[in-house]
Formats: structure tokens, sequence, C-alpha cells
């Protein structure tokens, strides 16, 4: 199942493990530790962000290590940034618009 | 950029949002305009070397326009734009959603908040965009980045052409 990498990252809590995981690989155990919440929902999150290949697993004897995959990360952040370059590109052609009206009005 | 003017551009993914706001050396009726009057919105809302065109529009509420983004090798993508509220000078806003070429939604579409307001002779705009899925404004980026990947490959050739002189 392909999931929406926008709808991983609309939770806030799944936000917060990505924070947490940024600089360090964690166990399950150490992310469910600075939540109020429960080992299994933890999981749940954990799995969505496996799914959308956000976060990657690595085994180190008996226990597993999540770290974020950040190339993915930078992928959504190039997707935001081409937004907004054809935002700036047609605000440009407006500013011209606004100035050849401006100048036929004189 | 060689303007001043200001540009703030945020996309909100938890509340599927995108936030414009941008200043305009005009004069607010004149950008109210350029917002508003078919004929002027054609001229400047398709990034190069895209062209938009407008098959009509009635700009009232409940009224519509029917466009088309069309890129250079002719492909149209019509969409259809549904006045849902209008404040004259002040605020519209509208529904959003893509179309075939005989008018028929694909939905769901996004809803579309514009506010406008003047000081010392510029023009703020404030634009809100509330997509249902983000997915969508993927959609859309495609579309774009084609264009704009077109343009950019044109602009190459030139440049090869002009550096082998």
């Amino acid at each position: 199942m392909r999931r929406d990498i926008f709808q991983a990252i609309a939770d806030p809590t799944r936000r917060a493990i990505i924070i947490l995981i940024a600089s360090q690989a964690m166990t399950p155990n150490a992310i469910a530790d600075n939540f109020h919440t429960t080992r299994q929902s933890v999981s749940k999150h954990l799995r969505i962000l496996t799914e959308c290949e956000l976060v990657k697993q690595k085994q180190e004897g008996r226990e597993i290590y999540y770290s974020l995959e950040v190339e993915k990360m930078k992928e959504i952040d190039k997707w935001i940034e081409q937004f907004r370059k054809i935002w700036e590109t047609r605000f440009n052609q407006l500013d011209t618009v606004l100035a050849t009206i401006k100048k036929q009005k004189k | 950029m060689s303007n001043n003017l200001l540009f703030d551009f945020t996309v909100d993914k938890a509340s599927k949002t995108v936030h414009i706001k941008r200043e305009f050396n005009a004069e607010l009726s004149l950008v109210w305009d350029a917002f508003t009057k078919a004929e002027l919105i054609d001229q400047w809302i398709a990034p190069k070397p895209m062209i938009a065109k407008t098959k009509y529009q009635d700009f009232k509420v409940g009224g519509k326009r029917f466009y088309a983004m069309v890129s250079p090798e002719g492909q149209e993508r019509w969409a259809i734009q549904e006045y849902t509220s209008i404040t004259p000078k002040t605020n519209f806003k509208m529904h959003n959603a893509f179309a075939d070429a005989a008018e028929n939604p694909e939905l769901p579409g996004s809803e579309w908040d514009h506010n406008f307001s003047e000081e010392n002779g510029t023009t703020i705009v404030n634009i809100t965009i509330y997509n249902e899925s983000l997915e969508r404004l993927e959609r859309i980026l495609d579309g774009f980045t084609q264009g704009m990947k077109m343009s950019l490959a044109n602009l190459e050739d030139l440049l090869a052409t002009l550096s082998k002189k």
C-alpha cells in the first residue's frame, strides 16, 4: 500500500517522533518514554513512518533502532520549494502586468 | 528577485493549508482587478511557458470561471472556479476543482480565500488555500514542473547555441 507522505507528517505525534529521531537513532521504548501514550500507539506511528520510508530500522543486538531518512525529508522541502517558485514566477509576471497598466493610465 | 516586495509562502501540512502573502506596487483597485478579471488573470496566472485561457467568467457569488492551463505542447488542463463569497475590493472566496474539457469537475477541490488591503499606495494580498488532499497539490505541481523543465531545457539549448558562437 502506498501511503501519502503528507498524511504521515500531518499527525502531531509523528512529527514529534521525527524531531526526536532526527539527531540520533532510538529504540521504540526510548521514543515511547517521551510521550504520554502507549508503547503500542508509538509502534503504530513508527510503522506508518516506516511504510512512508521516512524512517529506517537497524537491528543492533536485541534492539531495533529507528532513525530518520533525511533524504526523504529533503524531498518534502524540495517539493514545497518548487511550489513556492511557481507562485514567485506568477507574482513576478503580475508585477509586470500591473506596471504596464499603470503606464497606460498615465 | 529584482524587487523588494514582501513575499511569504508557508505550507502548513497539519492543517493542509497553504498561506501566501504578497505585496504589490500598485493601488488596491488595480490589484483587485488583476485577481478578479479574467482578461487580466490570464496574463499572469500561468507560470511561463504555460499559458492560461479563460473560456468564460461570471464574477458573482455562484458564478464561475472555466479556464485551462495550456502547456507549450498544447496540452490543456481544465479547471473550474466557483465564487462562493465576494466583498468588493476586500475579499473573495472560491472553490477550485480540476475538470475535463466538458466542464465535469474532479472532486475534491480546494478552497481559496483572498484578502486585499492597501497601505501607502502598496497593496497586500493574503491568500489561503485549503486542500482536502495534499496529494492533489502534488498533482498540480507535477503539471507545472513539466512545463518549467521544458523552458529550462529550452534555455539550456539557447545558452549552448550562444556559447558555440
